[in-house]
């Protein structure tokens, strides 16, 4: 199958029932439609509005989260995109919300009030990228020890690691 | 009282530890301590070309290799929007049915072990050797099988194979009515596990359960059915449910899947179309041993694949697949290079120990044991 280019064009992707949701609440900064998924990027500070209006609203029914990572894009800025997978069990379809901070102040609110599923990925993103979640009721690192320092995911930490 | 259970304690199936505060004998609060087992895998990916990821995804998930080696080739193959022969998507089918009933036998086996019940274990371990040795004689490998490639198989299945698949296919179902006749009336099995850990289908929904353990509690979700991936859509089976939301309901669950998948292994084998095994695409897929001796464009072609890689268009996407656990998903990125940007494993048991609080709280110590079985959890796969 050749690669089809992947659509930008928000008035295109506006009659998706997700771009449509969120644009109505102004949250929307750029959409994609590339290689059958759907990703929406969002503001920082709406990520937790955007989850619920998605959660929520009849015409998309997001009900389960799927996944929280991170992906760290050093040194262009801003440096990390949280990444949220949803899924719908009733539309059968999955949408992805990205969320830019910048590597200055890396944090986001978080949405454990949400879903308790994001609990974990949350603090594996926090302990692999140093993402701070505010509102997490328990922020601690998970994979690594708690004395550890540095986050092992970051693009600037060495794979072999400082030692 | 504080008690702590684990890291190294056998029905903890693997190293998974426990603090248990305790009030008498029962639990009032339960955190899972990980990362015992923690590798780095996510990391070392971004240092591999695309096709020597593969192996890695075999040891995130020891009992279930090649669940998580068709979860990273399709993923993959979506980036690069590659087409598979129907002949590889069946065989993809069929080895993963028989690794799901390869991961649901220990599971059953350590299960009942940890509940008291010896003998399953020895009979559970008998039909798992065979199977093992299924996959050593397709992949050369018992356990991690790294048989999958990005673009179809690594090669075609011997000759013997088949009927090797049918003779266990065409033995198994007796084989589970003897576990059934071990377990699924035995009074002291039934008294240890019905009613016991029980969660609702809201909860498994709120705290991201998926799999066997979430569809014993009522969420009547799967991916293989309700999202198909490698032509699973042309696969009759049923999806069981339950709506007990107890250990005793998981348990009677997966030894119906282990009827389904030995069902759909037979379809596939009945079904198995015949072609080519590897997608024709020579810059991704390495050529055939033979025709790398005999043609100069292979040999080219085989040294470029083998020593830079192949580049993929930049891009991201997520493609998850039902494992023996649940959701297996994988986030693939690709910046355009022959090097993953960035691989996220989602995986199953992560989101899913999360409800071991809310089986355990309120419940007897005793009963912990069980609740950790019925979610069947593999550390490699949490910690990665």
């Amino acid at each position: 199958m050749p690669l089809q280019p992947s659509i930008t064009d928000l008035e295109q992707l506006k009659d998706s029932p997700a771009v449509g949701a969120l644009q109505s609440a102004s949250l929307v900064e750029s959409a994609k439609f590339d290689r059958d998924e759907l990703t929406i990027y969002v503001n920082r500070a709406g990520v937790k509005q955007a989850c619920e209006i998605l959660r929520e609203r009849r015409e998309t029914q997001f009900n389960f989260l799927s996944d929280i990572t991170c992906v760290d894009v050093f040194p262009a800025e801003p440096r990390f995109e949280v990444i949220y997978h949803l899924l719908s069990h009733s539309q059968k379809d999955r949408v992805r919300l990205i969320a830019r901070v910048p590597g200055g102040d890396p944090s986001i609110e978080s949405i454990v009030g949400l879903w308790p599923a994001a609990n974990f990925f949350e603090r594996e993103v926090f302990d692999l990228f140093g993402i701070r979640f505010l509102g997490h009721p328990n922020l601690q690192r998970i994979m690594m020890p708690e004395d550890w320092e540095g986050h092992p995911l970051r693009k600037d930490y060495p794979v072999e690691g400082y030692r | 009282m504080i008690l702590n259970m684990g890291p190294q304690h056998p029905s903890t199936h693997g190293v998974l530890r426990l603090l248990l505060e305790i009030d008498g004998e029962t639990v009032v609060k339960c955190v899972p301590d990980i990362g015992y087992l923690h590798t780095g895998i996510e990391k070392t990916c971004e240092a591999k070309f695309y096709q020597q990821v593969v192996p890695l995804t075999d040891r995130i998930d020891y009992l279930c290799p090649m669940t998580n080696n068709l979860a990273y080739c399709l993923a993959v193959e979506k980036l690069i929007q590659l087409e598979i022969p129907p002949r590889a998507q069946y065989v993809r089918v069929l080895l993963n049915e028989l690794t799901r009933i390869n991961s649901h036998l220990v599971w059953l086996g350590t299960h009942a072990l940890d509940i008291g019940a010896m003998t399953v274990f020895l009979y559970c371990f008998r039909e798992r050797e065979q199977l093992l040795k299924i996959f050593e004689n397709v992949a050369g490998q018992r356990m991690m099988t790294s048989y999958f490639r990005i673009g179809g198989l690594a090669l075609e299945p011997p000759l013997d194979f088949w009927q090797k698949v049918k003779d266990f296919i065409d033995k198994f179902p007796e084989r589970v009515d003897e576990y059934e006749g071990l377990l699924t009336s035995n009074p002291i099995w039934v008294e240890r596990t019905r009613g016991v850990a029980y969660i609702s289908a809201e909860d498994c929904i709120a705290l991201g359960v998926t799999g066997p353990s979430a569809r014993g509690s009522g969420v009547d979700w799967d991916l293989r059915r309700d999202m198909p991936y490698s032509s699973y859509d042309k696969f009759k089976f049923k999806v069981p449910v339950s709506k007990d939301g107890d250990v005793y309901a998981r348990y009677l669950l997966r030894v119906q899947e282990l009827r389904e998948s030995n069902g759909i292994a037979r379809q596939a084998l009945e079904g198995m179309p015949e072609g080519p095994v590897k997608a024709d695409s020579p810059k991704i897929v390495l050529p055939d041993r033979e025709k790398m001796k005999t043609q100069m464009e292979a040999l080219i072609y085989h040294f470029k694949i083998v020593t830079e890689g192949f580049t993929v268009p930049a891009g991201e996407v997520y493609h998850a697949v039902e494992s023996p656990r649940g959701e297996m998903g994988y986030y693939v990125r690709s910046d355009g290079t022959a090097k993953p940007y960035r691989v996220h494993m989602r995986a199953a048991c992560f989101a899913n120990l999360q409800a071991l609080e809310k089986l355990c709280v309120g419940r007897l110590l005793a009963d912990v044991v069980a609740a950790i079985g019925s979610i069947d959890i593999v550390l490699g796969e949490i910690d990665r």
